[in-house]
């Protein structure tokens, strides 16, 4: 059998410069936590059928959007001569239609809770700590419900006659 | 798959030997070592063999332990992809090295060996399996009745009802599927395919009477709705199973009982 056996190529890990070369059998390497083992601090869920609720309002808002953005794209962009049709006349003028009231409302909601419920999901899986997440949730809750407020606001109370 | 054979190997464009007649080339095997009681980091360690194209990478890492390194530490047992201990990131992907045959993985690049990713690494290839074994516990994956006296007769069921869970019996708890999961990469916390594997397993057994409580533990925050249908879990199986198929009826499972 031949075997011509040879080990070469010993080198560090990508991105890892400094080389530890003071751990021995007396002085071991720190021993390494693992960093997601489930441990009796480990928090319980008690939320219910919050996460399944969730889940499916991504679909169903997902299905909706599909309409109601494409449609806004649509006629934003495409109809009657484009983008440069769109000023201050423009959005007045659609806005005196409740349909497009609601349309818009619609759209703004959706997409807000679909939008955050999204970015809620990406915290919880990349925020490590409990303090980063908090924060960044927190953030995230904010800007979602002034943004809601904001626009339903002015959906209703749009005043096509402001000087 | 195929009973390989020589021709099917040269076909494949397995280069000729120095030699005639003889199968063995050279290939590198590129080994993620770590060593705690050495170093903080993990290196890459690059080994030359002479093998057949047709051996496995388990006989590759075999040759190693038993002929240049004996310090160079994984996991296997049965050998013939039965028991689940050898998975591995081999060229990036999960397989079990003892399925994995050399001539598939392109023998003429160096072939990386690392440890699956997601659990914490013990030495060179062996991680710390416990997380994810916790979260196979933690579905029950037992048969549970509520009948609580001796059983007196075989508990029947017809070829129907077997069959609506065949592909879900085939595990062998390999943590392939689970350790390829992003979700589970990013937070170890949520329970990973494997485990929704094992509860599918039972959920839809006609002779188990817990599927509401197995159910009810995957409704969890760190339940099935972290599944975000990437495939990769279905992509490593080496048994074959369709993983994102069985989470996803156990949350369709969970969707129509509930609403
Ligand atoms: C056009 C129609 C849309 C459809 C059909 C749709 C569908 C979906 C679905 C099904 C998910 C869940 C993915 C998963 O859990 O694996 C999702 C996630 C997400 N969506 Fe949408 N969506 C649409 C529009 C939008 C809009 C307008 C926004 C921004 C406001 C948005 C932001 C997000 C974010 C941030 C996520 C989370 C991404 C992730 O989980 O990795 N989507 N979308
Ligand atoms: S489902 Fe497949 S990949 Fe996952 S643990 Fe079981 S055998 Fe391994
Ligand atoms: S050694 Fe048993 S599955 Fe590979």
């Amino acid at each position: 059998m031949s075997t011509e056996t040879t080990a070469t190529g010993i080198g560090p890990v990508e991105g890892s410069g400094a080389h530890e070369g003071s751990y021995g059998v007396d002085n071991p390497a720190p021993f390494i936590e693992p960093p997601r083992k489930r441990t009796k601090k480990t928090p319980r869920s008690t939320r219910g059928n919050f996460e399944m609720y969730g889940w499916l309002f991504m679909r169903l808002s997902g299905i909706v959007l599909v309409v109601l953005v494409l449609g806004h794209l649509l006629i934003q962009l495409v109809l009657d001569g484009g983008v440069s049709k769109v000023g201050f006349a423009f959005v007045a003028g659609r806005w005196a239609s409740p349909w497009w009231q609601v349309w818009d409302l619609a759209m703004l909601w959706l997409a807000m809770l679909h939008g955050a419920n999204g970015l809620r999901t990406i915290i919880n899986d990349y925020a490590e700590s409990v303090k980063s997440r908090l924060w960044l949730k927190g953030l995230l809750y904010t800007a979602t419900v002034w943004t809601i407020v904001l626009g339903t606001l002015v959906i209703f109370t749009f005043d096509p006659n402001i000087r | 798959m195929a009973t390989p054979t020589l021709d099917k190997a040269d076909a494949a464009g397995t280069p000729e030997p120095g030699f005639a007649d003889s199968p063995y080339i050279t290939v590198t095997l590129r080994v993620r070592r770590f060593n705690p009681e050495v170093a903080a980091e993990a290196t890459w360690q690059d080994f030359q063999l002479e093998m057949d194209p047709k051996e496995r990478v388990l006989d590759a890492l075999h040759k190693i332990k038993w002929d240049v390194d004996g310090s160079l530490t994984f996991r296997r047992s049965c050998a013939h992809g039965i028991c689940g201990s050898d998975a591995m990131r081999i060229n990036g992907k999960n397989r079990l090295a003892c399925k994995t045959l050399i001539k598939d993985i392109n023998p003429e690049k160096p072939i990386t060996v690392e440890p699956i990713k997601g659990l914490t690494v013990l030495k060179d290839l062996v991680v710390d399996m416990e997380p994810f074994f916790q979260a196979y516990r933690d579905v029950m994956p037992f048969l549970i009745t509520k009948d609580t006296n001796e059983p007196t007769r075989e508990r029947l069921q017809s070829a129907e009802d077997r069959e609506r869970f065949d592909d879900t019996t085939k595990c062998i708890l390999c943590a392939a599927c689970t350790s390829s999961c992003p979700v589970f990469w990013n937070d170890g916390q949520y329970f990973g395919p494997a485990a929704i594997v094992n509860a599918h397993r039972f959920i839809f057994d006609s002779r188990d009477e817990a599927g509401e409580q197995r159910l009810e533990i995957l409704n969890d925050k760190d339940g099935v709705w972290r599944c975000r249908t990437t495939f990769n879990c279905t992509d490593a199986c080496p048994r074959g199973i369709e993983v994102t198929k069985a989470i996803q009826e156990v949350k369709r499972a969970l969707i129509t009982r509930r609403l």
